[in-house]
């Protein structure tokens, strides 16, 4: 997911080039007070015009008790946004309250339903409320670590180890599994240390986030290097993915490999990695049988 | 219609700077400068006139500083500029 | 016994049978130390004393060469004194005009100057002419071709004003120096080579005259008539860049990657592989990963040709290219390089890139990395003239490149601003689309239907490949359709094909 500047029309006409699986176009921290009319006006003709293809269009709006958020929410939904980001969420109360304000314009315009939320969580107060806010609406499609926030407001700062991040991720993650939605971590904002977020990004690989926030295009390849599955784990789970269909052909419950049976976690992985592998374009969906 | 100078949008690339001034003549007045005016100077003009129309603002002059700005910046940029300069709010109409 | 007195009356006859003289010894030799003589060398006069012993005349030709680039200072120095001196009517053919040049709009008025053959324009001279300053149109010729002309005689230039950063008193120039009081670097000369072998009278102009011999030399004191001092022929800081910089802008990484994954997947990325890429950003950001291939598949290339950064020096000190052919060195590095590695060669613009050489290095050269002002849907490519219609750019190799290399790619964005890259027809024809291979943009990769092999690699190694329709359509889609130019009557420009035919006029713009 990348960070685009809602005021900034030159980036926000070429964050669709670099191939992002989505796009944040922002109204909340990147935007002065003093722009935010104006930003919100932008991101609105943006997503009426723009040709962003397959790419899921996410804006980040301002928080609802700020004088912004209703207006963010207004224009971004009549312009047809996939996802509505929340910053700073904090209770499953505040997640009800965006998708009332979302259902109410949807209903104007006789679209119930279509926009989904993701809540970015900055606070330690929302990190331990998680499961709630993950589980609040059936609109919830993901939740996020915002660190910065969090870090300050843990009376810490970030270090590069992100030792102090570790249980607000897991809990992040952990959430997000329970709720059968996206986990997505943080950004990194030290543009000159690629190395120090490759590590970053190996890391919540690891802690099985599904993405990561960036906040430059410079940051995609190495996402996508990370997140890419390796060719023997695609073959691995090719191979698996054939033994179901040959087991339903014969009717049979019992998925075996080389003559070892095949628990159902195995076939979940397995099945994971072939579409992180179709999302990577290294394999094609008809190559998959 | 009440109107105040304003203006809204920024000189960087892929930009243009709308500034909104009343005025007694009738009808819209647009300066123009732009570093594609050959290409889409009437272009430029055409959008900044139908955006204003579709506001309801049909005296004003436009003094517009166009750095390759897109139809839909042009438009946004108009929109800002003329609610700034009015008071009146787009979203609730 | 036979003595010389003996024999006198056998020279003698001898000197009548071969109509010659017999020798007469003819007073002492010189006994002035070499140091001192070299200080009272008749060459080395003032500007005014050389142009007047050149024997120039108005309506003759003058040239220059544009290796100061932005930092020139001998062009208008130059044409300055012959104002000065009253000459009217003179043909300016430089290698090519910049920015810098902007005082020879006034000497264009006043009718100093009434014809210019350049590789290109820029800035207020470029907006004037292009608005019909001038009544003889602008030649516009590549370097291969310019170099090409100047051999042939196409192009016959009566006097040559060539900058260098150092030479001595008889004439040995180089374009860098080995002197302390080195001023103003900027490494090959090699588009001034062809003036300095083909015109009537060669009149070095320096800021750094170093004793006899500076040696090993570019320029030859045979080809020299006279050597001007003057205080500078350059701004350094604007000559070349001391060090490498590396782009930060995102969409120039995202070209750069995509056209080295085009040269790596392309069948000519092979041990002993040859090169050349420019100098924008896209072009350096492209060595450094076609690098990182290099090393990864154990490939070296055999040479890098044309315009030499310090990244192509790098890998030629690195050992991944043999040998670095420079025609114009474009920064400190690839300039220090050129005095001090003997693998690293000086080369004349014919030699780079004439087409009827055979010698010529970019016959030889496999794949080539270049920029687009507007590619159309035939794939013809223009470098000169902007989308406004006003001059602002330069030829240079470009055509002479593509021509001749096994494969040439183009790397452009689709947009600039809302300029439109990818367009039905180019604004002014500089390479015909026969010659260009590939087109690289954000948007995707076209390959000229003339390659299908090229195209079948491509796609084979996952690359995006378009139509190039598809691409004007989609530029069109988001920027909407262009009104037509207001081009006028007049001619202020033709474009010379490097064979020497006529390619492609420009017409005036109207306001």
């Amino acid at each position: 997911m990348m960070f685009v500047p809602g005021n900034n029309p030159a980036m926000m006409q070429d964050a669709f080039i670099y191939g992002p699986d989505s796009i944040m176009l922002d109204l909340e921290d990147s935007v002065t007070m003093a722009e935010k009319d104006a930003a919100r006006l932008l991101v609105h003709n943006a997503l009426k015009t723009i040709d962003y293809g397959d790419t899921e269009m996410v804006v980040r709006i301002n928080p609802l008790n700020t004088p912004y958020g209703k207006k963010d929410i207004e224009a971004v939904v009549k312009a047809g946004v996939h996802v509505i980001r929340m910053p700073k969420t904090e209770t499953a109360e505040e997640v009800i309250e965006v998708e009332r304000e979302i259902e109410k314009v949807e209903k104007e315009l006789g679209c119930v339903g279509r926009t989904l939320i993701m809540a970015a969580i900055e606070s330690t107060l929302g990190v331990v409320n998680a499961y709630a806010i993950a589980t609040a609406s059936k609109r919830m499609m993901g939740i996020a670590l915002g660190a910065e926030d969090y870090c300050a407001n843990l009376k810490t700062q970030r270090s590069p180890e992100g030792t102090e991040l570790l249980m607000a991720r897991q809990t992040i993650v952990v959430a997000a599994r329970a709720a059968g939605i996206d986990a997505l971590d943080t950004v990194y904002s030290n543009l000159n240390d690629m190395e120090t977020f490759r590590r970053e990004v190996e890391l919540i690989k690891q802690l099985g986030f599904d993405g990561k926030s960036i906040i430059n295009p410079r940051q995609i390849e190495v996402v996508n290097e990370v997140f890419t599955p390796k060719q023997k784990d695609i073959d691995k789970a090719l191979t698996i993915i054939a033994a179901i269909k040959e087991a339903e052909k014969k009717g049979s419950g019992v998925i075996a490999v080389n003559g070892k049976m095949v628990d159902r976690p195995v076939v979940i992985r397995a099945e994971r990695t072939i579409h992180m592998a179709i999302a990577s374009g290294i394999l094609k969906e008809e190559e998959v049988l | 219609m009440e109107m105040k100078d304003a203006f809204a949008g920024t000189l960087e690339s892929g930009d243009i700077l709308i500034q909104i001034s009343p005025t007694e003549k009738q009808g819209v007045e647009i300066e123009l400068q732009s570093s594609v005016a050959y290409q889409f100077g009437e272009q430029i003009k055409k959008v900044i006139r139908e955006t204003l129309d579709g506001l309801g603002i049909d005296k004003a002059l436009v003094r517009a500083t166009d750095k390759g700005a897109l139809d839909c910046t042009i438009r946004a940029r108009v929109t800002a500029a003329a609610v700034r300069a009015t008071g009146k709010d787009v979203w609730h109409e | 016994m036979s003595s010389l007195k003996e024999r006198m009356a056998l020279i003698e006859a001898q000197a009548a049978r071969m109509g010659k003289e017999t020798y007469h010894q003819t007073g002492r030799k010189a006994t002035t130390p070499r140091m001192q003589y070299q200080q009272e060398c008749s060459k080395v006069v003032t500007l005014e004393q050389a142009i007047t012993r050149s024997g120039l005349k108005d309506g003759m030709t003058i040239s220059f060469h544009h290796h100061f680039r932005g930092g020139d200072k001998v062009v208008n120095l130059v044409v300055d004194k012959l104002a000065e001196m009253g000459f009217k009517n003179l043909h300016l053919a430089a290698s090519s005009l910049q920015d810098v040049h902007k005082p020879l709009i006034e000497h264009i008025k006043n009718g100093v100057i009434t014809k210019i053959s350049t590789s290109g324009l820029r800035g207020d001279l470029a907006n004037e002419i292009s608005r019909g300053l001038m009544e003889e149109p602008v030649i516009f010729r590549s370097h291969g071709g310019r170099g090409s002309a100047i051999a042939q005689g196409d192009l016959h230039i009566d006097v040559a004003f060539l900058g260098a950063s150092s030479c001595d008193p008889l004439g040995n120039a180089c374009g860098y120096s080995r002197s302390e009081n080195a001023k103003s670097i900027c490494g090959s000369l090699g588009y001034a080579l062809p003036d300095a072998q083909y015109a009537d009278k060669v009149i070095i102009v320096t800021d750094d005259l170093v004793h006899y011999p500076n040696t090993p030399n570019s320029i030859s004191e045979r080809d020299v008539d006279f050597v001007v001092e003057v205080d500078s022929v350059g701004d350094s800081s604007k000559i070349a860049s001391g060090a490498i910089r590396d782009t930060k802008n995102p969409r120039d990484i995202l070209l750069a990657q995509q056209a080295a994954k085009v040269i790596i997947n392309s069948g000519y990325f092979k041990d002993g592989f040859s090169i050349q890429t420019g100098s924008g950003g896209a072009s350096l950001a492209a060595v450094k990963f076609i690098r990182e291939e290099m090393i990864k598949q154990g490939i070296k290339a055999s040479f890098a040709l044309g315009g030499i950064t310090a990244h192509m020096v790098k890998l030629h000190e690195e050992g991944l290219i043999e040998r670095l052919i420079d025609v114009q060195s474009f920064d400190k590095v690839a300039a220090m390089s050129l005095k001090d590695d003997s693998m690293h060669k000086e080369v004349s613009a014919n030699e780079y890139a004439s087409a009827d050489e055979q010698g010529s290095a970019t016959h030889y050269l496999d794949m080539v990395i270049l920029s687009a002002l507007e590619v159309d849907v035939n794939f013809n490519v223009n470098v000169l003239v902007g989308s406004d219609g006003i001059i602002r750019g330069a030829i240079g190799g470009h055509p002479d490149t593509a021509a001749d290399s096994a494969l040439s790619i183009i790397v452009c964005p689709l947009l600039r601003g809302r300029i439109p890259c990818v367009v039905d027809e180019v604004t002014t024809l500089i390479t015909p689309g026969s010659t260009v291979d590939v087109v690289v943009t954000e948007y995707g990769i076209a390959v000229n239907p003339l390659r299908p092999e090229i195209a079948e690699r491509l796609k084979a190694a996952g690359l995006n490949i378009v139509d190039i329709h598809s691409l004007k359509e989609r530029a069109e889609k988001i920027i909407g359709h262009a009104a037509p130019l207001p081009f006028g009557d007049k001619v202020v420009g033709v474009v010379m094909n490097r064979d020497g035919s006529v390619l492609d006029v420009i017409k005036n713009i109207v306001d």
